[in-house]
């Protein structure tokens, strides 16, 4: 397989992530939407661990910490969607319009 | 030209199925359609990770994202009110435009990647191991590793007391 079918694969991924975050009301679908694009970058770091010029186990290394920091974002995005959530009563992304409590 | 082997079928297969379950994403009108939609293209991704000889990151892949991250959404869904299809009426520009956006962004990323001259190499995957993968994380990456565990214990607290109740 040609390394560029891998880019190629994640580069769809990403643009689809980046049209949900761009389109999509509902803030959950908006983090859910990131983390699709975080998916689409691992892709990419997996693929150039495999074919490449000094291509190593190194990629996986690097996609282990991407997963780990996108968990925590995920989290937190949740966290701080509750505490909107709280203070607006909706969920949907154009409301939050002020940053004051 | 690709030769037909296992390899490319599966690759073929999987990679339909990521992106199926991406664009279902887009298109479906009810949230909980959307994130099972979305853990399809998460299983989706790890069997491209399996194509690529990590298997042990195809593994965490499918307990992190299509376990743990889509029942925390299902949790966000369930916990805030929101109607249950989502309005995405009355801005039909907006949406056009960010297609038109989106789409130029594809094809100026397609051309860099079918312009780019890869080198043809493939990594000797015979040494890719799950020890091998512990021993680079643990010796060669130890600080990184410590600082994300730092970083995961600091979300734990902060997601905790973001989402606690004030108390007025």
């Amino acid at each position: 397989m040609p390394v560029s079918s891998y880019l190629a694969l994640g580069a769809i991924l990403f643009c689809v992530g980046l049209y949900g975050v761009l389109t999509k009301r509902n803030a959950v679908m908006v983090l859910f939407s990131i983390e699709l694009m975080l998916n689409a970058a691992n892709i990419n770091l997996v693929a150039f661990s495999k074919y490449g010029l000094y291509a190593n186990q190194t990629g996986q290394v690097f996609t282990l910490f991407t997963i780990t920091v996108a968990a925590a974002e995920a989290a937190v995005g949740i966290a701080i969607l509750f505490a909107l959530y709280r203070n607006r009563s909706t969920a949907e992304a154009d409301r939050f319009q002020s940053l004051k409590g | 030209m690709i030769s037909m082997n296992g390899e490319f079928i599966a690759f073929f297969l999987l990679s339909v199925m990521a992106i199926a379950g991406a664009v279902f994403m887009i298109n479906f009108t009810r949230v909980v359609h959307m994130i099972l939609a979305l853990a399809f293209t998460f299983l989706g991704i790890a069997g491209i990770f399996v194509t690529l000889n990590a298997e042990f990151l195809a593994v965490v892949q499918v307990l992190i994202y299509t376990g743990a991250v889509s029942i925390l959404m299902l949790f966000g869904i369930m916990l805030t009110r929101h109607r249950d299809e989502t309005r995405d009426g009355g801005r039909p520009w907006h949406a056009f435009l960010c297609f038109l956006g989106v789409g130029g962004f594809f094809a100026l990323l397609m051309r860099i990647i079918y312009g780019s001259p890869f080198n043809g190499e493939t990594a000797k995957t015979e040494t890719f191991s799950v020890s091998g993968l512990g021993e680079s994380v643990f010796k060669q990456y130890v600080i990184p590793f410590e600082v994300t565990s730092i970083l995961l214990l600091v979300a734990l607290v902060g997601a905790i007391i973001l989402a606690k109740k004030e108390r007025s």
